[in-house]
Formats: structure tokens, sequence, C-alpha cells
């Protein structure tokens, strides 16, 4: 089998990648290949509104936002496989395994890694206790509740405060559960402002934060958790534990980008997103694999996956129409005090067609402080910010004219005033 | 329905279920009684999965006799049984000169023992073997013939060995009265009552309160907890043998050792509770797992973790199996008391009480008798051309369903549709291994519950964790209660 370029995930980011290769360049043969039975990824389960903001300037449910995308595939003659998983990759080179296929190869010009990430289970959050049933993640309980058509509790206690914990806050809450409390052991929540509100707030569901669970109770299904305060280094305090009875704990806990297939391919992996290195163009460390989405770096926004991803498809068919290899110079970009990582985290000046965008998050909460951008040691940006916290992705725009003219390392800070 | 039996065994652990599988041999009348949902519900299914070589127990011990010819069984039961299994060989690490004795008396006690491929290494040859080994290695006791194996596949495929040569099994039936009447025993369980003329008690944790309903002398079991901790398969090749400190009077250890799957296990502690039926992970007993982990090799990688789990081995007073006829009831066998080394033993264990068992009753052997069981098909581990033919004829073995572990829908049809087959997801995962990968069952979890669903003719929220009040969910969203 060949393909120009093969799309590996289905999601929001596979499908904005494929659709961007596929306009940038009408001749080439663009395959996506998807794991589940259907495109669009997690988008199928976010039933709740909220989405395609910043794309449509329309507030969209998950399943419209990604229909937005689907309807495009046939008018560019885009290609996909279903119920299809890849096995490994290289580059040039990806082998699936369908029941119509067997095990098969796609050669190809390029790939774009599009795998999205997944949600941390109980198991790597070492949570003492008993092993019931009725301990979910987040998106897991989404998928029943929303997919499936039933309820994985009534009487629900969530720990994490990322946002499809809260999401799920409200939508147990909507469906008849009590969920009686949130807990976050971080001194911060974990995702957006507007979930807070609209999710927890609304509901009277507390947040709870610097607070954690401790044991979970119960032989066959959860019966109760006892949760506890945590001092500054996120050990409990003792004196302060505290017994809810439940039937249900849902992890909201932190989504790990699903990089196993790049890191057999020897893909340079970034420590700080559990994503892969890439440049201005969402090229990896090896020629011809793009990245983007979730399994590039966990985003609170579908709009800005969509948006990266586009870029990465656009990259991508040109890397497979142009025979052309980069000689221009590369510079780093580099993560100052408080700015846990950027994306990219290289830029190659010459490759810019517009201005660069650069993502990032903070290392932790930031009120009344600058963002601050050096060009080789000297402040190029000092833009003040009332509030910066993890859960919120931000970012600065570079403009391409002054990146040509630059020697030394771009240095992204958060200092505060 | 017929429920007098020649034979009754109470627990469908490795032990019941090698017994069982030994006494299929027989011609003879055999039901197993679990109180469980499934078999390997108990310390069978959460514990080191090492093979032992067997220098640890004492010279002349039931423990050294069955670890020794245990051993020896295994590396052929594994292939009749297809179970998972590699001989990788241990080395008991020691790190202080002063306890070198310890080494060499280990060694000696494996010669008295009549273990084989013993040799004691100097730390130069250790680093080559194990590069990340600690600093402070001075020498350690290599054994050969240690290896690891999937403990779930060994006990699942005893029970479908047995099953498969006549032997029924009954789940979800705790023994709550043993009564002699004439010249055997009535058994009264939660599931029903049943009849026969020889018990064997093979139950675990709780074979002393077996023990103790029909004979005056007590037997008293400490159930003693082991935390472990499992790490992603990323880590393969931290260590390259199953690493064990030097021994003390609480047990082997905490080890550090690659799993018959690929994974790194660390553990486990070793705390005695009073609770037979809970074993709790304490963050006590992690923390003591990470620390035991550091003392032998560097640089463990615990966040990898994927899971930690904690078992309970049936730990008797005397510090001895108990493989016996009891003297004040005839008829009724004990196997009590069986803690580490009872996995690697129970292959020797069920060799010896069948035997006691047909001596008993004058049994004589079948004219013919199946001792080979394959394991669910596994297409990721057939050459390209059969894995080719076989997703060809069957389609659902191309369908990945657990993404981590890579296991497709016609693995997990199997694992229902075959003898004695899974009822639950954990019944599923510890058949097939789906949902026992990095993201813990996250994504097929909900998938798996369809097939169970589907398969069992059942409705999705009937379906349960492990059986019992295990259910995963609470009706249709819509309901109204």
């Amino acid at each position: 089998m060949r393909a120009d370029i093969v799309v590996i995930g289905g999601g929001p980011a596979g499908l904005a990648a494929a659709i961007a290769a596929a306009k940038e360049d009408k001749s080439l043969n663009v395959l996506i290949l998807e794991r589940d039975n259907e495109l669009g990824g997690i988008l199928n389960q976010c039933i709740h509104n909220g989405f395609g903001l910043h794309t449509f300037n329309e507030e969209l449910t998950g399943p419209e936002y990604a229909s937005r995308f689907e309807e495009q595939l046939d008018g560019l003659g885009i290609n996909y496989m279903l119920n299809t998983m890849v096995l490994n990759v290289s580059s040039g080179s990806v082998t699936a395994v369908n029941s119509n296929e067997g095990v098969f190869t796609v050669s190809c010009g390029a790939i774009v890694l599009c795998m999205g990430c997944r949600e941390r289970p109980r198991g790597a959050l070492n949570i003492p206790g008993l092993r019931p049933a009725g301990v979910f993640t987040a998106g897991t309980a989404q998928r029943l509740v929303n997919i499936e058509g039933y309820m994985p509790g009534r009487e629900v206690v969530i720990l994490g405060s990322g946002d499809i914990g809260l999401i799920m806050a409200r939508r147990m809450t909507l469906e008849g559960a009590n969920v009686k409390a949130v807990c976050e052991l971080m001194p911060y929540s974990g995702g957006l402002k507007r979930n807070i509100v609209q999710c927890l707030d609304d509901f009277d569901i507390p947040l709870l934060l610097s607070h954690t669970v401790i044991d979970i109770k119960g032989k066959e299904r959860v019966t109760s958790v006892v949760i506890a305060k945590v001092d500054s280094n996120s050990k409990p305090i003792p004196g302060t534990e505290q017994e809810i009875t439940c039937d249900t704990l849902l992890l909201s806990c932190g989504l790990i980008p699903e990089n196993e297939l790049s890191r057999a391919a020897d893909i340079k992996i970034n420590p700080a997103t559990n994503g892969p290195v890439v440049n201005e163009s969402f090229e990896t460390s090896v020629p011809g694999i793009f990245a983007c989405g979730n399994v590039l770096h966990v985003h609170d926004l579908v709009d800005y996956v969509s948006e990266e991803s586009s870029r990465a498809g656009k990259s991508a068919a040109r890397y497979v129409s142009s025979s052309i290899i980069s000689v221009g110079a590369e510079i780093r970009i580099s993560t100052g005090s408080g700015v846990r990582y950027t994306v990219p985290s290289i830029v190659r000046p010459d490759e810019l067609d517009s201005d660069l965008i650069i993502r990032f998050r903070s290392t932790g909460v930031f009120k009344d402080s600058y963002i601050d951008v050096s060009f080789n040691g000297s402040n190029k940006i000092h833009r003040r910010k009332q509030i910066i916290t993890p859960g919120e992705m931000e970012q600065v725009i570079l403009k391409r004219e002054d990146l040509l003219n630059i020697s030394g390392d771009i240095c992204i800070a958060i200092s505060e005033s | 329905m017929d429920t007098r039996y020649d034979v009754i065994i109470i627990g469908a652990g490795v032990t019941g279920c090698a017994i069982a599988r030994e006494l299929s041999r027989f011609d003879c009348k055999v039901l197993v009684l679990e109180k469980d949902e499934d078999v390997c519900c108990g310390t069978s299914k959460a514990n080191s999965g090492i093979v032992h070589a067997g220098y640890d127990a004492k010279p002349g011990s039931l423990k050294a006799k069955m670890n020794v010819r245990g051993n020896e069984m295994m590396r052929s039961l594994v292939s009749e049984l297809d179970i998972p299994y590699k001989q990788i060989g241990s080395l008991v690490v020691c790190t202080d000169e002063s306890l070198r004795g310890g080494i060499e008396e280990l060694y000696n006690r494996g010669i008295a023992n009549g273990v084989t491929g013993l040799k004691i290494m100097e730390a130069s040859e250790i680093r080559e073997l194990e590069p990340n080994i600690s600093d402070d290695v001075v020498c350690a006791l290599f054994a050969s013939t240690a290896g690891i194996i999937c403990p779930f596949r060994l006990n699942i495929a005893l029970a479908e060995c047995a099953n498969q040569n006549g032997v029924e099994f009954k789940f979800d039936s705790t023994v709550t009265g043993i009564e002699a009447i004439g010249s055997g025993f009535k058994v009264t369980s939660s599931g029903g009552e049943y009849c026969a003329s020889v018990i064997v008690n093979a139950a675990g944790c709780h074979s002393d309160e077996i023990h103790n309903l029909v004979s005056s002398k007590k037997y008293h079991i400490t159930p003693r907890r082991g935390d472990y901790m499992l790490l992603d398969r990323s880590c393969e090749g931290l260590v390259n043998h199953v690493i064990f400190p030097q021994p003390t009077s609480l047990g082997k250890g905490i080890l550090v050792t690659p799993t018959a799957h690929g994974n790194i296990l660390i553990g486990p502690t070793a705390i005695d509770t009073d609770n037979k039926d809970e074993a709790p992970v304490t963050s006590e007993g992690l923390a003591k797992v990470i620390e035991g982990s550091a003392k032998n090799i560097k640089g463990v990688p615990v966040k990898q973790v994927i899971t930690g789990f904690s078992g309970l081995r049936a730990h008797e007073d005397g510090g001895e199996f108990i493989l016996e006829e009891t003297t004040d009831c005839p008829g009724f066998f004990d196997c009590v008391g069986i803690e580490s080394p009872g996995l690697t033993a129970c292959p020797a264990v069920g060799e010896y009480m069948a035997s006691l068992v047909a001596d008993r009753l004058s049994l004589s052997l079948k004219s013919s008798w199946n001792g080979i069981c394959h394991d669910v098909k596994k297409p990721f581990e057939l050459s390209e051309k059969e894995r080719a033919e076989l997703i060809a004829s069957e389609p659902a073995y191309g369908k990945i369903i657990c993404r981590c572990e890579t296991i497709t829908e016609g693995e997990i049809i199997d694992s229902i549709r075959r003898p004695l087959g899974a009822r639950s997801l954990d019944g599923v995962k510890r058949r097939t291994r789906a949902g026992m990968g990095r993201c813990q069952g996250g994504f097929c979890s909900p998938r798996v519950m369809e097939i169970l669903s589907r398969e069992l003719n059942v409705p999705l929220d009937s379906i349960t964790k492990n059986g019992g009040s295990s259910k995963i969910l609470f009706g249709r969203t819509k309901d109204e209660s």
C-alpha cells in the first residue's frame, strides 16, 4: 500500500492535519488510520458545548465540531481506514492491523502523528486502599454516560480538577448523581476557569484545593474514600482526614501523550511535555515525521489543536511536494523562569511563511506578572498579564521579519512585578 | 442433580487446581468448590510470579522438597499447558562483606536440597550480568533454575486441563460446614450441599478455618500482606534476572524482577494482618517497596509505575507446608500454610496430594487422559503467515481492543467462550491481559464490557469487575431509580 501522507489518528488533530495537507496540494494522496470505529476521537463523547469559539465563532458540541471537519474529507479525496491500529512507524513506512487487511504496511512520503493522549490511571497515582469496582478515570466515565448511556455511579467524589473531571462533575449531577467534592492536590485548579464556574460553582460542588484521597474502601464496590489536606510538599497532614461515603471515585489527574509509537521510532521526546520535540513546522527529530494535537502537548482548547494541526498538515504536504532540504539556521527556544515548556522549541526562520505562534504553560500560578521574550539576552516583549495558571495555555506571537534577523537563542520567561 | 463425588477440593487457586489436574488422571468424580467467581482469585493472583530454585527452605522440609520437585516439573508443565515462562535465573545479592557467610549458607542449603545450577558469583561477574546492580555488591548466589512465570495462566491452565478431563467446578460457593457422615462427608456451601468420600482442603488463607471445622488439632494462619508495584514495559532491561536481597525471618525480601510479560515488578513487603479477605495497598507499604528495591538496583524508575497491588500469604504458625491426611479425621486431606514457594511447588503438591488420595480411595488410572491445554490464541505471537491466515478466517483477531497490550477482540471472545471462561472484567484481564497495560483499562474496559454482555447474553449493567456485588454500572442514565 502507498500514500503520500499517512495521518495516524482521526481525532481533531488528525482531521485538521489531513484536511490542511490535502488543501495545500490537491494532488497528494492522504490516508488517515483510525483505531476506533468512527472518526472524531474523544470529541464524540464530549457532548457539552463550548467547542469552536475561536475556529467558527460559534459554540458547538464535540460531535458537531468533529463533523465540520469530517464533512470536508470526501470533497478533498481524503481516504481513511477505521478499526485500524498502527503497530509501528518509521521514516517513510507505517505498519498497521485491521480485520480486513490483517497486518499491512503503507509506504509514504510523510507521517503526521496524531495519536492524542490517555488519562493517568489510578495505578500510576499510587492511591492506597482496596481495588474495588467504582474507580474510573473521568474520560472512561464520560464514555459510559454519553456513549453507552449508563450511570457509572450515584454518589461521586472526584480526584483532580482537570477539565474532563470538571465537565463530568456537571454531567453526573445533571444525570441525577450526587457529586460530593472535587479534591485537587495542588493549591490551584488544573482546569479552565470557565469550567470551574460553569461546572462546579453553578452546582454548588465544593472544590477542595490542597486535598487528596488517602484511602479507598470497599471490597467489591467503593463504599467510601478518605480524603486529607496536604502540606506544601503534597504530603497528607495528619488529623485532617475526612471519610466521605460514596460509590464512585473519578480521576482527572492529568493526561499523558501517547508516544509509544514515537519512542519506538527513536523520535526525540521533550520530558516536560512527554511529546516529541518539534520545530516551527511541527516536524519531529526524524525528518518527514510530524506531530500535532495532544500527542505533542496536552491542550485545553480543541480550537488550538485544530489550528496547530492545520499548520502541521500543511508542513507535511510541503515536505512531500518539495524536495528542498532546509539549510537555514536553527534557533533554540528556551524556557526561562516560570515557563514549563514551549511548543515549538526550535525555529528555522527561513522556513516561516508567517508570524510564529509559540504556545507555553507556566510552572505555577502568577498574579500581576509579565511575559518576557528575549532574543539573545535582550528583551523583545514585556507584556503584563493579570493571572497566569498552569491550567490555561499561554501564547506569544513573534514577527517573521524580527526572526529573520535574529542571532542566538530565544528565551520565554515569566517575571513577577 | 447428583451431588455425590469421590473427592471435593476446596479452593481453586494454584494448589487446588494442580491437585484437580493430577486427580483427573484417575477414574474418579471430582468437584472443586471456590468461594469466588473464578479461579485464581486469592493468593494465586497476587504474588511475585517466580519459579524459585529451592535453596531457601530448610533441608528435609516439605517446603524444600516440594520446591525442588515443583521447579523440575514446571519446566515440562509450561509447555504442556502453554504457560508464559522464562528460566532467567536468580541472584541473591550480598551488599555487605560481613554478610557473605549468609550467601555461603544459602549455597550449602541449596546443595543439601538437591538444587542444581548454583554458583557463588563475585562482584565483577555480577556487574556484567546486571549493569544496574548496586555499587555495594559484594557477591551473590546465582541459581540458574529460577524463572518467571505468568501466575494467572498457570492457575487457569491447570483448571482448564482438569475440567477437560472431567473435573467439575462450582464458583461462588463458600464452604460453611463439613460434617462426617458414614464413610464420607457432607459439605455445606453458599452454593449448595455436596457429598464426597474425601475432602482436600486447599483453601489458602482460609485453610485453617476449613481444617478446624473437622479436627481438634487446631491450625492458625496469619495473612501476611505483600505490597507490589508493577512498572511500565518501557522499563524492560532494568534487570535481567530475579534479584533478591538476602532473606530474613519474614521471607525472601523485596525483589526486583522482569515479569513473564516484560514489565518490571518490585516488592513484596511482609506485613502481618488479621484480615484474610482484604488486602489494601498502603502508602507505607509502597514506600517500603521503593526503599527495598533501591538497596540492590540503582535507578529503579518508580515513576513508571502502572499499578500497585497487594496479596496475602497464608502463613501458618509452624512455618511449614502441611500436606497430610488429618490424623483425627480420616479422609480429610490438608494443604495448609501454602505460602512461598507455593506457586513453584504447586505441580509437586498436586502430584503428592493426588497420590495420597488415590491410595486412600484405591483409584485406578483412566485409560485416556489429555494433559495438553492451549492458551488463548495470540495473533501477535504467531508468524506473519499464521497471523494472516488467522485474521482472514476469523476477522475478530484483526481488531485491537486493548491498545496498550495489543489484545484483539478474537482473544477476548475466546477467553469468554472457552471452558471455565471469563465472566467478569478481571476474568478477561487474567486470561488475555486486556486492561493490564499502562492505561489500566481506561480505553478498553467499556469495550470489554460490551463484548462480555454480548457473549454472555446479559445486560451491560450486570457486568462485574470480579463477581459478587462488584458491578460497574448502576442502570441506564434515564432510569428513575
